[in-house]
């Protein structure tokens, strides 16, 4: 997994003219076309910056306008300077792979996963104690404001940036050949960093159009689109010149999860600015028609963002962990095609018993309930793989938690169809279940095979012989363990049991209680929550410093041993290698 | 099996595989969609139904600022616990003007698409101010600071054109007066003529009476606040339609 260089041979037959005056180039010059690329789209958005710091609609694009000009001012200098100092030296070498932003986006998933988990225990502070968790004079640290930047920042921002850095990854690795587009790359990543703290700001400071999962304004939404072009063009540019006659499975989900999220992405935020150097905008649809748009994009950021994204990750991490191939290709093409066509179906169930026509609800509903098996599919291949490797179980804590991962997967892709269905979804809709079910795929399946990749990554990336720490792992994996179980049978218990009271009725043929009874039910269940939250943040602490140790280079003494003990294990070789 | 043997043509051409992909992934939108453009159910009006007063869409952008929406929805289902403990199950109707919807996905706090009416404007205020002063056991964040927060509706105007851009039917009218109609309805006092302009132009597009409540809500009658606004948000919400003569079970309206 160290291969850093490529074995590139140039070749000398066959090339026609026309490829010949291409690769006869010199190389830099085609590297300032992808720098002078980026800085003219980095120019163009800064002029609208300019004119909207210099003539704002309102107060907050005033705050947003001067943002946007310091970060993307930042970025053009930094380009600028960094370009200059280059010189004739061919920075983008196409005979290595570009790990320096996956690097980056490491640092990044690490970063973004702790903030978005703190705000998470802080939300749910607030639900369990608000006497002191609010303050009323500060409007920006309210539950309706900081929830939006909750789940923006472990869905997009933490989730967002472990997809783009295994993504980059991975399909360097399965097409042997290094990132396409130069300078692109490192657009896609920044511009997506910018995308997130204009997005997390303007929740503080209130700015917002109200969707779910989909709360940026127009504005973000417009440059996240750029980044997002960019970002599918790098992925098939890197794919046109693989070396590798076959695309490999990952980057199909890859694939599927990049042009699918454009589309529901593109749709679901069209809208139309009340001034085009303002905040505000008003979304095209209304009522019935926006409610279906928007759970068709959210029920579909969990299938494609959290899903197919997701599910890349364990067709690459999991094989290559445990040295095994997938377990079966015919079972990765049917799970891929069938769950990506019945997905997008399964938006209405989130509409049940409301004004959207029933027609659209059942269709939704027989769709989730077809959905059980694609994902279990995939489940299934990918625990298979372990078939041969079982072992690796119990002694290697990153594997456990990958396959971990995947019985969460499974756990919640059975769940998800059965609160589908309309008589359960009766109790289940607008309690606290949707929000165990939620945290029951985000912490254990999405979470756990993010942390599994990352502690794949880090090592693999900055070259170390292992991990800082085994056994740090180990407890990382058991507290964020028992931690998704606090939450989860908290979230179920308080969930059924205020559905339960909400249509309770006394032998007098009146209701039962009042709606503030069901609030105060749940006090017990929202502290065993907030704990579960805490024992999940504490790991990813632990997790933090051992990633951070270990691109240090530094080893714990225990795990240094290991380490000899390998290194010797492996040392006596004959010094003649046999002819390759 | 024919996919299997010739699976490798997607796998051998990658954009191939990006438009299949791309096919594979709309059929389903699209038929669920598209239907409900066309629908009779689904685009009709009910008589009742209005664009909401500059007062009231001010308010609407407030409760959407703050995240109203992420505890609270605004849509009640047809289920005999829910009619008895909110009100009349909701419309696609009722929410035809509301750019986006708001109708919600959880109840952190009680469904609100009927709260207009159902208490008093000082209720809401205080319980605004400070929830716990009148519901003890609420867990809701406090909004006293809408009481210090002075209105900004300069761009009143232009926010009900870019409404009407995207089909809320507010009239030339209405746009043209957009800042005096909502400066009407917060004072009581205002220019008489002002106010029976206001409340003729949105009566008439709801063919309804009585639908527009003119009143100081905040109690504060220096300034116009973003209580106000919102308060007068939430005294509507579910009024338009009249219930007392809507007949549910008509034909016309059966689903």
């Amino acid at each position: 997994m160290t291969i850093d260089t490529l074995s590139l041979r140039i070749e000398k037959s066959g090339a026609t003219s026309m490829s010949t005056t291409l690769s006869s180039l010199p190389s830099p010059l085609k590297d300032n076309a992808s720098i002078l690329g980026v800085g003219g789209v980095l120019a163009v958005v800064l002029l609208w910056a300019v004119f909207a710091a210099a003539n704002p609609g309102d107060i907050l694009m005033s705050v947003h306008a001067w943002m946007f000009i310091a970060m993307l001012g930042a970025f053009v200098l930094g380009l600028f300077f960094w370009g200059g100092s280059v010189q004739d030296r061919s920075v983008f070498d196409q005979t290595r792979y570009e790990d320096t932003v996956i690097k980056w986006g490491v640092g990044a998933s690490m970063f973004w996963g702790l903030v978005g988990f703190l705000v998470g225990i802080v939300i749910a502070l607030q639900l369990t104690w608000p006497n002191i968790f609010y303050f009323p004079e500060i409007g920006w640290l309210n539950f309706g404001r900081l929830r939006p930047l909750h789940t923006s920042a472990v869905i997009f921002a933490f989730g967002g940036n472990v997809l783009l850095a295994t993504s980059f990854y991975v399909v360097q690795r399965t097409c042997r050949t290094r990132l396409a587009g130069g300078m692109w790359p490192w657009f896609v990543f920044w511009g997506y960093q910018i995308f997130i703290v204009i997005a997390a700001s303007g929740y503080i400071i209130g700015v917002t159009q109200s969707k779910e999962y989909a709360e940026p304004e127009w504005y973000a939404d417009l440059w996240l689109t750029l980044v997002w072009v960019a970002y599918l063009m790098v992925f098939l540019g890197t794919i046109w010149k693989r070396k590798e006659p076959h695309i490999y499975v990952a980057n199909w989900f890859y694939l599927s999860f990049i042009v699918t999220i454009a589309m529901l992405h593109i749709v679901n935020n069209l809208s139309m600015p009340v001034d085009w150097f303002g905040t505000r905008s008003y979304s095209v649809f209304s009522g019935v028609q926006d409610a279906l748009t928007q759970w068709w994009y959210g029920h579909n950021a969990v299938g494609f963002f959290l899903t197919t994204g997701f599910l890349a990750i364990m067709y690459y991490f999991i094989p290559k962990r445990v040295n095994r191939p997938v377990y079966s290709y015919r079972l990765s093409i049917v799970h891929f095609w069938s769950l990506i066509f019945i997905y997008i179906w399964a938006g209405p169930h989130h509409l049940h018993y409301t004004a959207l026509p029933q027609w659209a609800q059942t269709l939704g509903m027989t769709f989730s309930i077809m959905l059980w098996m694609p994902s279990w599919g995939g489940m299934i291949n990918g625990v298979m793989t372990l078939s041969g490797a079982w072992d690796r179980l119990r002694t290697d804590a990153v594997v456990r938690m990958m396959i971990v991962s995947l019985a969460f997967y499974g756990m919640s892709t059975f769940e998800g169809p059965l609160m589908s269905v309309r008589a359960v979804n009766a109790l289940s809709h607008y309690t606290e279940w949707g929000i165990g079910h939620v945290h029951s795929g985000a912490l254990g399946w999405v979470g756990f095979i993010s942390f599994g990749a990352l502690y794949c990554l880090t090592p693999w990336l900055w070259k170390r012989t292992s991990l800082y720490s085994m056994k740090l792992v180990e407890w990382h994996f058991w507290i964020a363990t028992i931690g998704i179980l606090f939450y989860m049978i908290s979230m179920w218990f308080a969930g059924i049991m205020e559905g339960l009271m909400w249509r309770a009725y006394n032998e007098f043929g009146f209701l039962e209680y009042s709606f503030v009874e069901t609030v105060e039910a749940k006090h017990i269940s929202y502290i065993i929550r907030m704990l579960g939250g805490l024992m999940y943040f504490a790991g990813a602490v632990i997790m933090a410093y051992n990633l951070v140790r270990t691109a240090l280079g530094h080893a714990a003494p225990d795990q240094a041993a290991i380490n000899r003990q390998t290194e010797q294990a492996a040392a006596p070789q004959p010094t003649l290698q046999p002819a390759q | 099996m024919g996919l299997m043997n010739n699976h490798g043509v997607f796998e051998r051409h990658s954009l191939l595989l990006t438009v299949a992909i791309l096919i594979v992934v709309s059929i389903g939108g699209i038929i669920q969609m598209a239907p409900l453009f066309y629908m009779e159910n689904t685009i009709e009006k009910v008589h009742g139904m209005r664009p909401y007063t500059p007062l009231e869409l001010a308010g609407r952008d407030i409760y959407i600022r703050e995240g109203c929406y992420v505890c609270h929805s605004q849509m009640v289902r047809p289920l005999r616990d829910e009619v008895e403990r909110y009100g009349h199950y909701s419309l696609a109707a009722e929410s035809m003007y509301d750019h986006p919807f708001q109708w919600g996905s959880k109840r952190t706090g009680p469904d609100l698409a009927r709260v207009g009416n159902k208490y008093s404007v000082e209720w809401h205020v205080d319980h605004l101010i400070d929830p716990r002063s009148v519901v003890p056991e609420s867990i809701m964040p406090p909004y006293a600071f809408l009481m210090d927060n002075r209105l900004h509706y300069d761009n009143i105007s232009d926010k009900l054109r870019a409404q009407s851009m995207v089909g809320v039917p507010y009239t030339p009218d209405m746009i043209e007066n957009a800042v005096a109609d909502l400066e009407s309805q917060v004072d009581p006092d205002a220019d008489y003529d002002a106010q029976d302009a206001m409340v003729a132009r949105y009566t008439e597009a709801s063919g309804r009476e009585g639908t527009i409540l003119v009143r100081d809500y905040d109690g504060d009658p220096n300034e116009i606040t973003e209580m106000d606004a919102l308060v007068a948000y939430l005294q509507m919400t579910g009024t338009l339609v009249d219930f007392s003569v809507y007949e549910a079970d008509d034909l016309g309206n059966r689903r």
